[in-house]
């Protein structure tokens, strides 16, 4: 099976911080699914 | 879904991704009004919500929407050219997908919102007689 490579953050704060030092914009995934 | 190569790669080059558990960060859930799982929601990088998607979808139709929401970060900070060529991405790419119709309809519009020429409106119009004729977006399409 396949696994997600995808750098995951949890942080929503550090991670905007980031995407406004980068100008990069976010993508944010709420899941109920385990981990 | 996101083990999908395509999916992994297009998040990956284009966001900062976030993943945020409903057990582990119930607070997260109010502040950005989730009403259900799964939900995407594209930020600028100011944190302003762009875009947002509720619900499962089949690869392509996820690909597809993801471009639509990088075209709506491009219309709000009003780069039409990039929103266009975004939305046009879409209905080259994914033409079967829901998707489609509606960028077929923004890219239109950013063409509009650049040129003021209302022969883009026209030209939009003309294209949902040929295509996507039944859907929600040529009705939207059909005053011009």
């Amino acid at each position: 099976m396949a696994t997600d490579t995808i750098a995951w953050q949890k942080d929503v704060d550090g991670a905007i911080a980031e995407a406004k030092r980068a100008q990069k914009p976010l993508l944010l995934d709420f899941t109920a699914a385990p981990a | 879904m996101y083990p999908d190569p395509q999916v992994s790669e297009l998040i990956s080059r284009q966001f900062v991704p976030v993943r945020i558990h409903v057990k582990e960060q119930p607070t997260m859930w109010k502040r950005f009004n989730i009403r259900w799982t799964p939900t995407v929601l594209i930020l600028a990088p100011d944190g302003a919500e762009a875009f947002r998607l509720e619900g499962y979808l089949p690869r392509d139709e996820f690909l597809a929407q993801l471009h639509l929401g990088l075209g709506f970060l491009a219309v709000n900070q009003k780069k039409w050219q990039p929103a266009r060529q975004e939305f046009e991405s879409v209905v080259e790419r994914f033409p079967e997908t829901d998707a489609a119709p509606e960028a077929l309809y923004w890219a239109g519009v950013a063409k509009y919102s650049n040129s003021h020429d209302p022969n883009e409106l026209r030209a939009l119009g003309r294209q949902f007689k040929e295509r996507y004729t039944d859907t929600a977006w040529a009705k939207r399409a059909s005053i011009w």
